[in-house]
């Protein structure tokens, strides 16, 4: 019988797929939280295959912290026209004129953290009852301890040490009035894994990701985008470099990386033989050892 | 930027293993898996930068690789593992999926948890102290479990001078006691997780030892029959209906095969309806699949048009589960609130199907550190054990945990505070 079997890619997807499925069945009003990174891409994609030929039951919901690198939103629209995929979208800058969060000062300042107000605002507003997210339990030490249907209390709190057991394919999405669940379908891809798929199903992906021409600069070892939302230091040294993406979120904290890595094949390679983690780019995570832990107590991604 | 899809059969062959380990708190389990994961060079160069600051810190001697492991601010500051953390590293050959549990007593409920999934365990034994209550506690579970492949670690032979007495005299401790257990597969390897030995390279230091490394062990132990291939069992988690004019009468009932292979043409009954069809085309996004086997999430769509939705199972006509409202099980106790209720109403989670039950009978109380069967003490608390007769509102289609962990397997869910409060194997 040993010919019935798949490789681990296969087993990955169908795995998600079976999560994404009950999210549907589970929850009343679901959303993908999409960032226009590859993990939020991967997970639509494989939304779109979990229903086919159905289209996906749920939106997709992008916070837009206004510090977007232009090329997201350009391949944001083009992914719903494709699919027929419904869009909504929670802007941090209304919330910042609103009054109801202050923007950072400074050198290092980023509309990250900002993005919490923005997103829970709008998963009350939607009465979201389920929010899908691409978070990978490889990414981060706070995120290997998460669930796949993670319960979060009427203030989009996370509670790390009281969480509910999940065993073998019983998923428990029961909650009461004002709570709501994130759900992670692809818990258990890894950054390698990630990259494979996307190579073996060729997924269209940002042309970010791949090796371009770029004014950056160089902060505590960090590359940056150069951009009018990030204020130089006097010192700072703008200059034109070969580099790519390795995550994508908002400009101000997402390194890019020297690389000429120019196809998904080229990408592979380069993420088999590094030795620096995906984040160790993301300046978010380096405010203090516990940055990640901290922000998903509060209701972060 | 062109959104055009152009699928290529390129891919890799790799084969994902789920494993867990458990120990006790100074059995060197972090290490271990530091270990694991830094010799297969699945350690990042910021990672370890970051735990040399670390133990540097903390004033101590070399690089502390336990210290990858420790996941949340609590654990760092008690130096104590709370809850179950997953972590990934793969060679050439496997994927690997660690599910890391504690090894407090408290915290049988995520070894069970981490033990559901997994293909292997691996129980550490601390070479000074042999095999333990805890060790034994935790062979239980996993024969509980029946997690298929078990793998006794008999670490920190460095400090017993790598001696084959030691080594030989746990291996026969431990057999003894696994007599009584219902395991199938025990292997031991004598390791040393601080040193390296004989975890992914060969000791120099214990030429007595003939056996594989653990890594070797990992990357071969055959699990491609773990599954069961025989029973088909086909859970509907979602009926897929496209109402639009391309696909006007599509009527795809969604799911994960949960046993057996199911193939276009074969004579299914729907249950509960106990109607039969036949299965006109197994569909997918990439296409029309000839057959559909565990663990793949595919879409069935039978010749006639039944009435079918969530918490219905397709099965082979000639070979059925059992349908019944009176169950026995095995079930692991998790509320830390309240003790299990005799009587006590419950929902009850089986495959895609949801009821009502009751604790309509407390058979015995596991001691799990003995498997003594305990009948005057029926309080079955947090991190209990307990065989216990349920009686659900409707009947559930099932099979026993030992033949199908995917159709024997429930949960419980506390009604009032929606918390997961037990889990259960089916006898």
């Amino acid at each position: 019988m040993s010919n019935y079997h798949i490789d681990h890619l296969r087993e990955l997807e169908s795995e998600s797929i079976f999560i994404l499925r009950e999210v549907a069945a589970q929850f009343e009003n679901p959303v993908i939280l999409f960032s226009g990174g590859k993990d939020s891409i991967l997970m639509t994609y494989l939304a779109v295959k979990a229903f086919y030929p159905a289209k996906v039951p749920f939106p997709l919901l992008h916070v837009d912290t206004g510090h977007n690198f232009p090329e997201t939103l350009k391949f944001r629209d083009d992914l719903v026209e494709k699919y027929g995929l419904k869009l909504k979208v929670g802007y941090v800058q209304d919330a910042i004129d609103k009054g109801f969060v202050t923007e950072e000062k400074g050198v290092n300042s980023s509309r990250n953290g900002l993005q919490i107000y923005t997103l829970l605002d709008e998963l009350e507003k939607g009465k979201y009852d389920a929010a899908m997210g691409g978070g990978r339990r490889d990414e981060e030490k706070a995120r290997a301890k998460e669930r796949f249907f993670s319960h979060r209390d009427e203030f989009g709190q996370w509670d790390p040490k009281n969480q509910r057991p999940e065993l073998w394919n019983l998923f428990n999405g029961r909650k009461h009035m004002g709570e709501h669940f994130r759900v992670f379908p692809i818990s258990n891809w890894t950054e390698l894994d990630v990259w494979q798929y996307l190579a073996m199903e060729n997924v269209p992906l940002p042309n970010l990701y791949f090796a371009h021409k770029r004014n950056v600069l160089e902060r505590d070892g960090v590359l940056l985008a150069d951009c009018d939302y990030i204020p130089k230091k006097p010192n700072e040294e703008v200059k034109e470099q070969l580099v790519r993406c390795r995550t994508i979120g908002d400009m101000t904290c997402t390194g890019v990386w020297e690389s000429s890595a120019s196809t998904v094949e080229d990408i592979i390679e380069e993420i088999a033989t590094t030795r620096m983690t995906e984040r160790g780019g993301r300046s978010d995570d380096k405010r203090s050892e516990t940055a990640m832990e901290d922000r998903k107590k509060q209701g972060y991604f | 930027m062109s959104l055009e899809n152009k699928k290529t059969n390129q891919g890799s062959s790799t084969e994902l293993l789920r494993f867990t380990t458990a120990g006790s708190v100074d059995d060197g389990k972090s290490t271990l898996i530091g270990r694991l994961l830094y010799d297969s060079k699945s350690i990042f160069q910021d990672q370890y930068e970051q735990i040399e600051k670390i133990s540097e810190k903390r004033g101590e001697e070399g690089v502390n690789l336990a210290l990858l492991t420790d996941g949340l601010k609590a654990e760092r500051e008690q130096g104590i593992t709370i809850d179950v953390a997953y972590r990934y590293f793969s060679t050439p050959k496997r994927k690997f999926i660690i599910a890391d549990t504690p090894g407090h007593i408290q915290y049988t409920r995520n070894m069970v948890t981490g033990a559901s999934t997994a293909n292997v365990a691996l129980l550490l034994v601390d070479a000074r102290n042999g095999v333990i209550e805890q060790t034994k506690r935790h062979a239980i579970v996993a024969s509980l479990l029946q997690i298929p492949h078990i793998v006794v670690c008999i670490n920190k032979m460095d400090l017993v001078d790598y001696s084959e007495e030691v080594y030989n005299r746990i291996h026969d401790e431990f057999e003894a006691f696994a007599t009584k257990l219902d395991v199938k597969d025990v292997s031991f390897i004598p390791i040393s997780a601080l040193k390296g030995d004989n975890v992914v390279d060969r000791s120099t230091a214990m030429p007595w030892y003939e056996g594989t490394t653990l890594m070797y062990y990992l990357e071969n132990v055959h699990i491609s029959s773990d599954h069961n291939f025989i029973d088909c069992r086909f859970p509907v988690q979602y009926v897929v209906r496209p109402y639009n004019d391309e696909f006007h009468d599509y009527r795809g009932y969604a799911g994960r095969v949960a046993g057996g292979v199911f193939k276009k043409g074969d004579e299914v009954t729907v249950l509960p309806s106990g109607f039969t069809s036949k299965i006109s085309k197994i569909d997918s996004f990439d296409g029309e699949q000839d057959a559909a086997f565990p663990p793949q999430s595919v879409t069935l769509l039978l010749e006639d048009d039944i009435d079918i939705s969530r918490g219905d199972m397709i099965v082979r006509t000639n070979n059925k589960p059992e349908v019944e409202q009176d169950l026995e099980v095995m079930l692991c106790w998790f509320d830390h609130s309240k003790p299990l209720q005799p009587r006590g109403k419950y929902i009850i989670r089986h495959t895609s199907q949801e009821a009502k039950c009751m604790i309509k009978e407390i058979r015995y109380k596991l001691d799990i550190n003995s498997l003594h069967r305990i009948t005057e003490d029926f309080e079955i608390k947090s991190n209990d054990i307990a065989r216990v007769v349920i009686r659900t509102t409707k009947p559930l289609f099932f099979d026993s945990y030992r033949k199908n962990r995917n159709t024997g397997s429930i949960i419980l869910v506390d009604e009032g505070s929606n918390n997961t409060v037990a889990a259960g194997m089916i006898k």
